[in-house]
C-alpha cells in the first residue's frame, strides 16, 4: 500500500495503578477521592495500542497516527509529557471527565465526533485502535460503540497480534476463552482493533520524538473542545471498597517438609 | 417485569455452553416472561436443551454464516433477535464472542450496556446490577432508565440452569447481513502447545519473577524452576497464572518459562480469573497484581520475604520459605499420594 494507514488510537488517562483509590459520592456521579490530585498514566492497554500503531506506521511508509483522548485537559497535559516521548503521533484532545463512572456510550459519542472532525480521513486507509478495556470503567464497550458510530463492522477485541499480508489482508489474533487466540482474516481497512497486551515492549523515552510531538500537542490541548459526558439515566445506588484486609497468618521458621504437607492438605481438601 | 431476552450463542457442537446456562439461570431468577434468542449454525439442539427453562419463546438467527464468531454477522443476528423480541432487558453471558459485539449492538438499538456484571437484583423496585470499577478495586450497584439495557454476566457468578431437555418450537428470525469482509480461520493454542490456562480448575497457581532471580547460592535456576512448576501443574491440574514481571521478561527475549505468555498474566493489565483457591510462589503480591485475585477466595503464598505484599492482609497464609524447596516437596508428596491411592 503506497499511501499507508491512517491509524486512530483512542486512549485516555487513568490513575496510576499503585495509588490507593477511594470512592466518594459526588454531586452528580460518584468520583474518586482527590481525583484531580492523583498521579495519572496513559491507560495501559491503550498504551499498547499506541505502540502497536507506531510500529505499524513505521513499517508502512505514508502512515500517520493520531491519539484521540477524552480527559481533563490538565491531566492530559501531564501525561503527554511522557507519552509524547514514546512514539510519533498527533494528539486530538477533548476536554472532559475520564473517570470510570462516566457512561461508555457518552464517551464513545464524544470520541467518534472528534474522529469525524479530523480532516482528510479516508475509510479505505482507516484503522481505529484502542485498549480493549480501560483501567477505569473496565467495560470493554467504548470502542465497539465508536466503531458503530463510524460504521465499522469489522471489529476485533483482545487483540494480541496484527499481521499485514503482502496483498494488504489483515490477520488478527484475538484473545478468547481458555488462553487461546481466535485467528481472523479481514480484507483490509476500515477495521477496529481493541488491543490487549500485543507483542511490543514499552518503547524507551526518546526526547527528540518528544520535542517534535510537543510542538503540536500544546496547541492541540489549547484547542481541546469541552465535552459534556456523564451517565444520563444511571443511578448509582452505592460504590464501596471491598472487604478490608485479610487476617494474614505469617508462617515462619517451619521446615519445608511441614509446609509442603500443610499445602498439600489444603489443596486436596474439597 | 420487563420483557426479558436471554441471548446465547451455540458452542461448536451446537449446544449451549455453561456460560449461557448461567446467564439463563440469572435471568430466570428475575421472573417474568422470558424469550431466548439463539445464534449459531443450527439452533434447535440448543433450544431443546433449554425447553423447560420457562422461556415462552425461542427465536433463532441460524445458518452457516452464524457459525463463526465474528462481529459483522453476530451484530446483525443479535440486532434482529432483540428487535423481534422487542426486548427491554437483554441478558447474555460475558463470553469473548458476546463481549466483542453486544456493546456495539446496544448502540445500534439506542440502548445501554453493562459488562462484567457479577449480580442482578431488584433494588428499590428497580432492576440493579453489580459490577466492579477501576480493575476490581471498587464495586458499584447501579440501575438504568434507558432501554434496551444489555447486561453481560461474568462467567461463574451464577449457577448454570439445569433441567431436562424437551422439544422447543424455534421461530427463525432473518438478519440483514452486510458484506462479509472477515473470515475466522481457526483457533491458535499457546506457543508451547501446553494448555496451562484452565478456567475450571479449583486452584490457581501464580508464579512470580522470583523463579528467575538469583537464589541463595548466587545463581539462577531456570531449568529447575520450569521443571518444578510443570510438575506442580501436572500433579494438581491447577491453572497457571503469572505476575507481569515474569511474562515481561519472556517478552524481552530472555529465556524464562517456555509455557508462559501474556495470556497467563493476572492483575491490573492481566486477567481476573475465578477459582476457589490460589497459591502464589515467588510473587511479591503488589497491588497491581493482587487486584486480579479479587475472585480467588482462599489465598496462600510462599515467599522468602516476610514483608511481601501478601503478608500485609492480601493472603490468608504466607509461608516464609524457599519456594524451590517447598514446591519440590509438594510435588513429591502429591506423587506419593497418587502412588498409594493407585490412581
Ligand atoms: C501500569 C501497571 C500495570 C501493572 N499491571 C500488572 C499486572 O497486571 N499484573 C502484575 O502481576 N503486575 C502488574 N504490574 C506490576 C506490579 O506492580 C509488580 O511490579 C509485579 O507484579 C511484580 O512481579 P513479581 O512479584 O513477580 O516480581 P518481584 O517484585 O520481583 O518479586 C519477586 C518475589 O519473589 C520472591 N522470591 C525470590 N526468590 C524466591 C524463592 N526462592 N522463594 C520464595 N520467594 C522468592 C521475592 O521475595 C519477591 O517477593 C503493573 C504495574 C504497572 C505500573
Amino acid at each position: 500500500m503506497s499511501t499507508g494507514y491512517q491509524i486512530i488510537v483512542c486512549g485516555s488517562v487513568v490513575p496510576d495503578p499503585l495509588q490507593t483509590l477511594e470512592p466518594v459520592a459526588g454531586t452528580g456521579l460518584p468520583a474518586l477521592k482527590n481525583e484531580m490530585m492523583l498521579p495519572a498514566v496513559l491507560d495501559p492497554w491503550a498504551s499498547h495500542a499506541l505502540y502497536e500503531a507506531a510500529h505499524l506506521a513505521q513499517a508502512k511508509p505514508g502512515s500517520k497516527v493520531w491519539l484521540v483522548s477524552l480527559g481533563p485537559k490538565a491531566k492530559l497535559q501531564q501525561v503527554m509529557m511522557t507519552v509524547a516521548q514514546k512514539a510519533p503521533f498527533e494528539l486530538v484532545a477533548v476536554d472532559g471527565p475520564a473517570g470510570g463512572f462516566v457512561d461508555a456510550h457518552e464517551t464513545a459519542a464524544a470520541l467518534a465526533g472528534a474522529i469525524q472532525a479530523i480532516a482528510g480521513l479516508d475509510r479505505g486507509r482507516l484503522l481505529v485502535f484502542g485498549g480493549w478495556e480501560s483501567a477505569s470503567r473496565g467495560a470493554g464497550a467504548t470502542l465497539q460503540i465508536v466503531g458503530e458510530r463510524l460504521g465499522i463492522v469489522d471489529q476485533f477485541q483482545g487483540v494480541d497480534q496484527l499481521t499485514v499480508a503482502d496483498d494488504g489482508e489483515l490477520e488478527i489474533l484475538e484473545r478468547i476463552e481458555g488462553g487461546q487466540h481466535q485467528v481472523s482474516r479481514c480484507v483490509g481497512p476500515p477495521a477496529l482493533l481493541g488491543w490487549a497486551t500485543g507483542h511490543l515492549p514499552e518503547p524507551r523515552n526518546n526526547p527528540q520524538i518528544g520535542m517534535t510531538n510537543m510542538r503540536a500537542i500544546m496547541p492541540a490541548l489549547q484547542k481541546a473542545r469541552p465535552a459534556k459526558v456523564a451517565a444520563e439515566g444511571v443511578v448509582y445506588h452505592r460504590v464501596t471498597l471491598p472487604r478490608q484486609q485479610r487476617e494474614t497468618q505469617v508462617v515462619k521458621d517451619r521446615p519445608a517438609g511441614e509446609i509442603a504437607r500443610e499445602i498439600v492438605d489444603w489443596i486436596v481438601q474439597g | 417485569m420487563e420483557r426479558l431476552l436471554v441471548l446465547a450463542h451455540t458452542e461448536g457442537d451446537g449446544t449451549l455452553g455453561r456460560p449461557a446456562l448461567e446467564a439463563l439461570n440469572a435471568a430466570a431468577a428475575l421472573g417474568g416472561d422470558l424469550t431466548i434468542g439463539l445464534v449459531g449454525e443450527e439452533a434447535q439442539a440448543a433450544a431443546n436443551q433449554a425447553a423447560r427453562s420457562g422461556a415462552v419463546r425461542f427465536l433463532a438467527a441460524q445458518g452457516p454464516e452464524f457459525a463463526q464468531p465474528r462481529y459483522v454477522t453476530d451484530a446483525a443476528a443479535a440486532e434482529a433477535l432483540c428487535r423481534a423480541a422487542q426486548a427491554q432487558v437483554v441478558i447474555a453471558p460475558g463470553t469473548a464472542r458476546w463481549a466483542r459485539v453486544l456493546p456495539g449492538v446496544s448502540a445500534r438499538l439506542d440502548g445501554r450496556v453493562d459488562t462484567h456484571v457479577t449480580a442482578i437484583a431488584v433494588e428499590a423496585g428497580a432492576l440493579a446490577v453489580t459490577r466492579w470499577y477501576y480493575r476490581q478495586r471498587m464495586e458499584a450497584v447501579l440501575s438504568r432508565s434507558r432501554r434496551p439495557w444489555f447486561i453481560l454476566v461474568d462467567a461463574g457468578v451464577a449457577a448454570p440452569w439445569q433441567g431436562e431437555a424437551g422439544a422447543a418450537r424455534v421461530e427463525s428470525v432473518d438478519a440483514a447481513i452486510p458484506e462479509i469482509r472477515t473470515t475466522v480461520s481457526g483457533v491458535r493454542a499457546p506457543r508451547s502447545g501446553e494448555q496451562t490456562i484452565r478456567p475450571d480448575a479449583d486452584l490457581l497457581f501464580v508464579a512470580g519473577a522470583g523463579w528467575t532471580k538469583k537464589q541463595a547460592d548466587g545463581q539462577t535456576h531456570l531449568p529447575e524452576a520450569e521443571k518444578l512448576i510443570a510438575g506442580f501443574l501436572a500433579a494438581t491440574g491447577a491453572s497457571l497464572g503469572s505476575s507481569k514481571s515474569l511474562v515481561d521478561l519472556a517478552g524481552e527475549g530472555q529465556a524464562v518459562l517456555s509455557f508462559m505468555t501474556h495470556l497467563n498474566q493476572v492483575g491490573q493489565t492481566g486477567s481476573t480469573p475465578r477459582h476457589p483457591k490460589g497459591l502464589a510462589a515467588c510473587c511479591h503480591g503488589e497491588e497491581p497484581h493482587v487486584v486480579g485475585w479479587r475472585f480467588i477466595n482462599q489465598r496462600r503464598a510462599i515467599n522468602l520475604d516476610p514483608n511481601c505484599g501478601w503478608a500485609r492482609g492480601k493472603a490468608d497464609v504466607v509461608y516464609v520459605a524457599d519456594a524451590f524447596e517447598v514446591i519440590a516437596r509438594v510435588n513429591a508428596l502429591l506423587e506419593e499420594r497418587k502412588a498409594t491411592s493407585g490412581s
